[in-house]
């Protein structure tokens, strides 16, 4: 089977518009959350991880004809824009796939206080898609994956396949999601958002922090575009709980069945893993979950950290920032302490990181679940990785 | 050199009728779309209480995947991860977005917040046939067969699934459509007789149904 190589990324975030500059912020143990009084969002302050002003007007500035795009789209191609400098992949060619995950894209031109001309067409994800792959001549027809809040990941895993299949040679994979009234209220409506910045598997977990950002990975099945530390996509799987629509299982066992796919297409077993990059989202429920899925799949001593203390939840956006921050881990052997986390609070014994930890990380497991029952994991190693079996 | 795969079954509905295998099960109907899911569900003689809390899209995939499944007794002999659901549409979740939001105005409706992601009738399709295979909700402006045949059979080549529902569900503003396709790499012995015998799973037999099913 072809390898797949992460070969470039970005991550543009309220904490930096590179993936250095982002890594660099999480080393220094900055977090993007703030309290946001933002009353086109919210009557009453929330905490989230949000683009200010300067970031808008820098990105606006930063791109031609500008104004034809939306918030949503400029951010995709400030992203993609900085993955694909100097990556050696090129758009026009038809071997190049464009995925794009996004949840919700341009759902404020539904918000808008003045009507959106042909509103149906221009809040399409296929439209902002077609405008993404326009700007850089992209030849291949883009393709959206929206799959709540595994789209990142789910990006991922499909860029892999399409390599795998011999369909593409390379995908560049561009995730963003912004935080507008209709994504904060109806978070807000389940009771899920925390009134202070999340705390991710702690005892006194109060619910998550949304999060605006975006990021690009480009994957390749040509080895010679690997620039420093050669990590490989080398599995991935998702599947559904198919127990309720808004709530993860309640066991964890569906979350586990696909870990343990995901390793086994890796060649890997839970051994070999030596750290989990989680969900993460501190709602008391996912945790839990994903908490058994990595006590039930023997991980339990596995360091884990989820980045949403960071970040907040940046929805379709998350499994493309969080595979590259855990990339970035393994080039530096170094694990990330799980921002906001104290005591465990979680019923089954698991290894949260709580301070750095210099480790040598060859295998590394990546995990997500959203709504409708969904889960996904994926798994990255080095090229010259060792394994148990 | 990669298996075959077929179509086991097809269902389509859209305002021109209700397609099982392309022979006509209920014939046009232009009624608000509303109105007229309902009244399929209950000429359907379902019972499914879950059915009313649905939001629209999900009861035109749930209802279509009702039909596509019904005579497929041998997919309960399939483990619940090697069953998979890929499904595509247009307009993603706008028919509930614009709904929601105006209950935002008054009181945020959870309930109707959680349809406001178009993979949520993978959820509920998932749950009433407890299915745990692969999951994908992937957007297209237009039908695109050629996609489903090539993800879905990565699929079932690399050994994640046996078997996949896969298709379109969409409602548009002034339109919908569901396309459904039933699609097995080694359809068991019970499954026969297949609606579609020795139909083979490739983008020409998708697209071929998906037009014709309309006429």
């Amino acid at each position: 089977m072809t390898d797949v190589f992460a070969v470039s990324d970005n991550i543009l975030s309220p904490l930096g518009m590179t993936s250095a500059e982002n890594f660099e912020r999480l080393k220094e143990g900055v977090s993007g959350i703030r309290l946001q009084e933002d009353k086109s969002i919210s009557d009453e302050p929330f905490y989230a991880a949000l683009f200010d002003l300067k970031m808008d007007e820098e990105l606006a500035a930063s791109i031609p004809l500008s104004r034809n795009f939306t918030k949503f789209e400029r951010l995709l191609i400030a992203s993609v824009r900085q993955a694909l400098a100097g990556s050696g992949v090129d758009p026009a060619d038809p071997g190049t796939a464009l995925i794009i995950s996004t949840t919700k894209g341009n759902i404020s031109l539904l918000e808008a206080a003045e009507p959106v001309p042909d509103l149906t067409t221009n809040i399409a994800l296929h439209t902002s898609a077609k405008k993404v792959a326009g700007y850089f001549q992209f030849v291949s027809q883009p393709l959206v994956v929206s799959n709540a809040c595994i789209s990142g990941s789910l990006g991922i895993i499909t860029g892999m396949r399409l390599i795998r299949s011999g369909r593409y040679r390379h995908a560049v994979i561009a995730g963003a999601d912004l935080i507008s009234k209709f994504v904060l209220s109806g978070f807000q409506s389940f009771q899920a958002v925390s009134p202070e910045p999340c705390r991710p598997f702690d005892k006194d977990r109060l619910g998550i922090s949304l999060g605006e950002g975006a990021a690009t990975l480009i994957l390749s099945g040509n080895k010679a575009l690997i620039r420093g530390a050669s990590i490989k996509v080398a599995g991935g799987s998702t599947g559904n709980d198919a127990n309720h629509i808004s709530g993860p299982s309640r066991t964890g066992q569906e979350l586990g069945t696909i870990i343990q796919k995901a390793l086994g297409e890796s060649g890997v077993t839970a051994e070999d893993i030596d750290h989990i990059s989680a969900h993460g989202t501190a709602t008391p429920y996912n945790d839990e979950m994903e908490a058994k899925a990595i006590f039930l799949t023997g991980m339990s001593r596995t360091p884990v950290n989820s980045l949403k203390g960071y970040y907040g939840h940046t929805l379709g956006a998350a499994g493309l920032i969080e595979s590259i921050i855990t990339i970035a881990s393994m080039k530096e052997d170094l694990v990330i302490p799980t921002m906001g986390f104290r005591k465990l609070g979680v019923t089954v014994p698991i290894h949260v990181a709580q301070s750095f930890l210099p480790t040598k990380l060859e295998h590394c497991l990546k995990t997500a679940s959203g709504f409708g029952g969904c889960n996904a994991a994926l798994v990255f190693s080095k090229l010259n990785a060792s394994y148990t079996a | 050199m990669n298996k075959e795969k077929y179509i086991i079954s097809s269902c389509s509905i859209s305002p021109a009728g209700v397609r099982k295998d392309g022979s006509l099960l209920y014939d046009r109907d232009d009624r608000p779309l509303g109105d007229f899911l309902l009244s399929l569900y209950t000429h359907s003689g379902m019972d499914y209480p879950k059915f009313y809390k649905m939001d629209r899209l999900s009861k035109l995939g749930w209802l279509a995947s009702e039909i596509l499944l019904k005579d497929a007794t041998w997919i309960k002999e399939l483990l619940p991860e090697e069953v998979g659901i890929v499904l595509s549409n247009a307009h993603a979740s706008l028919d509930t977005d614009i709904k929601y939001l105006a209950t935002t105005k008054e009181f945020p409706s959870p309930a109707v917040f959680v349809y406001t992601l178009p993979n949520i009738m993978i959820g509920e399709i998932s749950i009433r046939n407890n299915f745990k295979g692969e999951n994908g909700f992937f957007i297209f402006d237009r039908f695109d067969a050629g996609f489903l045949e090539q993800y879905v059979s990565c699929l079932i080549d690399e050994g994640h699934l046996r078997s996949c529902i896969c298709g379109w569900v969409d409602v548009g503003e002034e339109d919908y459509r569901a396309a459904l396709f039933l699609v097995a790499g080694d359809p068991p012995d019970s499954a026969a007789p297949p609606g579609h015998p020795g139909l083979l799973f490739t983008k020409t037999n998708m697209d071929k149904i998906f037009m014709e099913d309309t006429l």
